[in-house]
């Protein structure tokens, strides 16, 4: 099989599938999942039978259903959190590559000063104070997660913006504007995709290990993080529950981990890697 | 040599520095501040300017922030908000419980990891290596919880050769922590030892490609002995910084492993105090955790010049 061209691989296309599927459950929850996600349809903890494939929940909420919801806010939310940091990180990165000087400067030691600290670590000081409400979780964890994006999109541009048609375009006369969007973007493309991969399974793991933590989704939302936490005493019970959602998290992220793999080997770029 | 480590000493003091200037602007700057935080929905204007009073909130920033890092200079790290207790009384039994499981978890996954890396780079290209690089990505991608969860489900509920709960007092004699705290230690190593491991194959690799190795073989020299003396001593700065960023990650890594294993350390207390909008204890164990970030970097750093003749002996 080929995509864009080039042949999938075998990790590749699973790595697809299992993206795809996800979509699918985040899009469709209301018409796959058998229940809603806060219907009481019998008592807690009930066992697997055939209606309710994985079980009853602490409050006797179908587990299936819930992990399908789940879908929803953990796969929304790290999507429109890679979303916003790959828009702050790429202008400000591009901005500070075409202008050069003090631009790249300050926003070059702003970026040190931000990476002098473990991002769960800031994270957790700026939560302290703002609390953990939706709006306050994205932008934190999309600026702490630009930076990196800043650093790979002010790099790739460095390149870019000392070839000719770059220079063709300012003596022209074109603005920043122009530069960055038509100019440096589309030649940047394909490492940045792969990035976008990565940034968005970082974003994913995060959301959910705040969650975990008790900092992240707060009820009644339930994202898959807090639903470990929720069910994490049932596990010395001998019961598989807190696996499901944890389960989830990482078969995801597996899964976005295989194609940005196979896209970084395409493009044999090793931008990115372990960032 | 020694002005390059002064270097990196005055480099280590100006990050710590600059960290604490981020601490205290991410806690006392930001626009929500500290007082609403605390009365949160009862707040009226009035118990609002009087908490402000109360925590000094109405004097400048700068000279709080003076106060403050002088403070912290001298070891007073105020008193914690939701306990009234001296928040260094709090932190340090804690922090010797975090030290505990971070050095107990490197000590197993260092030396495991680059052993383990060796063998990749000597039977580059076979099973084994394959092996390796996929058991790499799945650890990338698996959460610590989920690790932390299945081991307890098989090794402690199961099987009951461990505790589910590293619950370790300061009386707990030492034997029965290295056992009580097996399960998270071991979480921990699974975590992040494929990482390092991949990258010491990655760095030996790279020395592989050179001319001096290409002699080694020409002389007759079997492959693990070109390995072992030849490629990775050349490839020690590298593997050393992959192991110290590791290390780093293990600090974080140890927040997540701490709540799954109930284990009193630095990471629970932190979190505990998040949700409480205790910001004095926040403030205390962000410093202790960027600290030991920057430590591992600079020692990294550091080791990384010894590691290197021609750095260590300048003409």
């Amino acid at each position: 099989m080929r995509l864009l061209g080039h042949r999938l691989t075998i990790p590749a296309l699973i790595g697809l599938i299992i993206i795809a599927l996800n979509v699918i459950a985040a899009l469709g929850a209301p018409l796959i999942a058998p229940f809603d996600q806060a219907d009481v349809v019998g008592d807690a903890w009930g066992d697997p039978d055939p209606q309710h494939i994985l079980g009853l929940d602490n409050l006797g909420r179908d587990l299936f259903s819930r992990l399908i919801y789940g879908a929803r806010m953990s796969i929304g939310l790290s999507f429109v959190i890679t979303c916003l940091s790959f828009f702050i990180g790429v202008v400000t990165g591009f901005t500070a590559a075409v202008m050069r000087g003090w631009v790249d400067l300050g926003l070059s030691r702003l970026v040190d000063l931000l990476l002098s600290m473990p991002t769960l670590i800031f994270a957790f000081i700026i939560l302290s104070v703002l609390g953990t409400d939706l709006p306050v979780l994205i932008i934190t964890i999309a600026i702490l997660d630009s930076v990196k994006v800043f650093r790979l999109a002010r790099a790739l541009a460095m390149n870019i913006a000392a070839m000719e048609y770059v220079e063709v375009a300012r003596v022209r006369g074109e603005g920043l504007w122009w530069v960055i969007t038509k100019e440096i973007l589309p030649n940047a493309m394909a490492p940045l995709i792969a990035e976008f991969g990565l940034r968005f399974s970082f974003a994913f793991l995060f959301i959910a290990a705040l969650s975990f933590l008790g900092l992240g989704v707060q009820p009644p939302d339930a994202d898959w993080g807090s639903m470990v936490r929720d069910y994490r005493d049932m596990i010395n019970l001998d019961s598989l529950a807190p696996l499901y959602p944890a389960g989830a998290i990482a078969i995801l992220t597996i899964g976005v981990n295989f194609v940005v793999d196979w896209m970084l080997s395409i493009h044999s770029r090793s931008h990115g890697e372990g960032a | 040599m020694l002005r390059l480590i002064a270097q990196r000493l005055g480099l280590g003091l100006i990050t710590l520095w600059a960290a604490s200037i981020l601490i205290f602007v991410g806690t006392e700057i930001l626009p929500g501040d500290l007082a609403s935080a605390i009365l949160q929905n009862s707040a009226t204007p009035e118990s609002l300017a009087e908490m402000r009073s109360e925590l000094g909130l109405d004097r400048p920033a700068i000279v709080r922030y003076g106060e403050w890092l002088g403070n912290a200079a001298r070891g007073d790290l105020g008193h914690s908000l939701a306990s009234k207790r001296d928040v260094v009384e709090e932190l340090s039994p804690r922090l010797k419980n975090t030290v505990f499981l971070a050095a107990y978890a490197a000590i197993i996954a260092v030396p495991l990891a680059v052993a383990l890396g060796l063998m990749a780079a000597i039977w580059q290209g076979g099973v084994y290596d394959r092996l390796v690089n996929f058991v790499t990505l799945l650890t990338i991608s698996v959460p610590e919880y989920l690790v932390g969860y299945i081991l307890i489900k098989y090794l402690s509920v199961q099987m009951g050769w461990f505790p589910s709960l590293a619950n370790v007092t300061p009386e707990t004699p030492t034997l029965d922590r290295i056992y009580l705290t097996f399960l998270p230690v071991m979480t921990l190593v699974l975590v992040v030892v494929a990482h390092m491991m991949r990258m010491t194959r990655a760095s030996v690799l790279n020395i592989m490609a050179s001319p001096y190795i290409e002699m080694a073989f020409l002389k007759g020299l079997p492959k693990w002995r070109v390995v072992v003396r030849h490629a990775f001593p050349n490839a020690l700065a590298p593997i050393i910084n992959v192991i110290a960023l590791n290390l780093a990650y293990l600090i974080v890594g140890v927040v997540v492993v701490e709540a799954v294993f109930v284990y009193p350390g630095l990471g629970q207390l932190m979190v505990d105090a998040v949700s409480k909008h205790d910001v004095p204890v926040v403030q205390a164990c962000g410093l202790v955790f960027a600290a030991a970030f920057i430590l591992l970097n600079m020692i990294a750093d550091i080791l990384a010049i010894l590691s290197n003749p021609r750095l260590r002996h300048p003409r």
